[in-house]
């Protein structure tokens, strides 16, 4: 459990967190692995887990139909899969694929709900951690709608 | 002893910055949708009293009969004969500069503006953020700074643009990722299933890059949008203001600085810039009248 906890609390996602948060989120934490072409999340599905990228990349895609899988974004290391398990109803709206081998770590979003729910302040450490990543993909999200490299700009 | 008093020879007069040279194009070459990299080389008799360009200038290209746009240089400065000039066809000259053919004449004056602060670079960590043909200004830039390789710290090139179709100087890019001088990360806005790189917009790939923000200059170039955008990511990593560079884009006409159809706040793009530190210009980047 050692091993975990320094896992957790040095990702680049919780760093700085309190070490008495790190023990908090550990606790609902597992090492996973997913091989290149398999789906971390899909689509529509409960968002019981999130996750820690520790190496690897994963990308973020919807299909459409007649068009397939439409990759919307690729993450890294460092980055988070998943904000859907903070938010009712809790539910996937993306598929997440991983590229490659990517090496994460899960964290269980039910106890994480819960031992927010029980501790506001660890909520809100996880709110001030996970708002900027939603506000960042809204923005990004911005410009790919605007076709910012079109002729007319 | 008679004193021999010399008449002296006045200097020969200034070349009117207003009259084109006379160009021929060597190569056109058609890079991506839309976008054409052009070759040219001034007539022997019109070299005199040309200045080298710098990377980050321009050069006004005329189309005869059609009219004159300004458009950046996207060659090496190292090989200053060869005029290289990488074009979007969006208006009648543009289009009209990517109809031409080698051997074909045109009008050039230049090279014009302030380009990218090379020597400030030496001895630091340089970002280069480009987004779509934003690449081609930071070309001769990459040039230069791979040319002098020891001079600067890490190197990153981080390029964004709308779709793996639509990336410039595709080959060179792989180039330089082959090399391990050079950090080079590129990125699209939208993807189809079968591209293996990065998806998402260029200020993603801030974060992720490896530089040191305390000892670093960041050339910025690509649509206004972007580079407000990208500011912010420079910035939220810990880069100063007076660190990041932009290269603007503005209605240049006379290119010296008279006909003010490019001003900018106090300033003029054509002759102060295009390139200007971002905590010099930045307070006008909000300002939706210009």
């Amino acid at each position: 459990m050692e091993g975990l906890e320094g896992i957790v609390g040095e990702h680049r996602f919780f760093a700085g967190l309190d070490k008495a948060f790190v023990n908090l989120v550990t606790g609902c934490a597992k090492n996973v692995r997913f091989e290149a072409g398999q789906y971390i999340i899909h689509e529509g599905d409960p968002a019981d887990e999130l996750y820690l990228i520790r190496h690897g990349r994963v990308a973020l895609q919807i299909t459409s139909p007649g068009r397939g899988a439409m990759t919307f974004q690729t993450l890294g290391e460092g980055e988070i899969v998943g904000v859907s398990w903070l938010i009712p109803p809790y539910r996937w709206s993306h598929d997440a694929k991983a590229l490659e081998q990517v090496r994460a770590i899960s964290i269980d979003a039910k106890c994480l709900r819960d031992k927010c729910e029980a501790d506001h302040d660890l909520g809100y450490e996880m709110m001030m951690r996970f708002v900027p990543v939603l506000v960042g993909r809204l923005h990004a999200t911005r410009m790919q709608i605007l076709d910012v490299y079109g002729a007319s700009h | 002893m008679a004193l021999l008093t010399e008449t002296p020879v006045p200097p020969p007069p200034a070349r009117d910055p207003m009259l084109p040279r006379i160009a021929r194009v060597r190569e056109v070459r058609a890079d991506v949708p839309e976008v054409f990299t052009l070759e040219v080389e001034l007539e022997e008799a019109d070299r005199a009293g040309l200045a080298p360009f710098t990377p980050g200038q321009f050069n006004m290209l005329t189309v005869f009969g059609v009219g004159e746009v300004a458009i950046s240089f996207s060659g090496d400065p190292a090989e200053q004969r060869r005029l290289v000039h990488t074009i979007r066809a969006v208006g009648p000259v543009s289009a009209a500069l990517t109809r031409l053919r080698p051997g074909d004449a045109l009008g050039l004056r230049g090279p014009f503006g302030a380009g990218w602060p090379m020597a400030e670079a030496a001895g630091r960590d340089v970002v280069v953020l480009a987004g779509g043909l934003g690449l081609a200004p930071l070309r001769p830039a990459l040039y230069r700074l791979l040319a002098e390789r020891e001079r600067y710290g890490r190197i990153v090139l981080l390029y964004g643009t709308r779709s793996p179709e639509q990336i410039l100087f595709a080959g060179e890019l792989e180039d330089w990722r082959r090399r391990f001088d050079i950090d080079v990360a590129e990125t699209v806005d939208h993807a189809d299933p079968d591209w293996r790189g990065h998806v998402g917009v260029v200020t993603t790939m801030v974060p992720r890059a490896r530089f040191d923000p305390a000892n670093c200059v960041a050339f910025v170039c690509g649509p206004e949008v972007m580079m407000r955008f990208s500011v912010n990511a420079l910035r939220d990593a810990g880069v100063a203001e007076s660190a990041i560079y932009l290269s603007m884009e503005r209605n240049m006409k006379c290119a010296i600085g008279f006909c003010g159809h490019c001003q900018f706040g106090t300033v003029f793009v054509c002759k102060d810039g295009p390139v200007f530190r971002y905590d010099r210009i930045g307070h006008l980047l909000a300002l939706k009248e210009f």
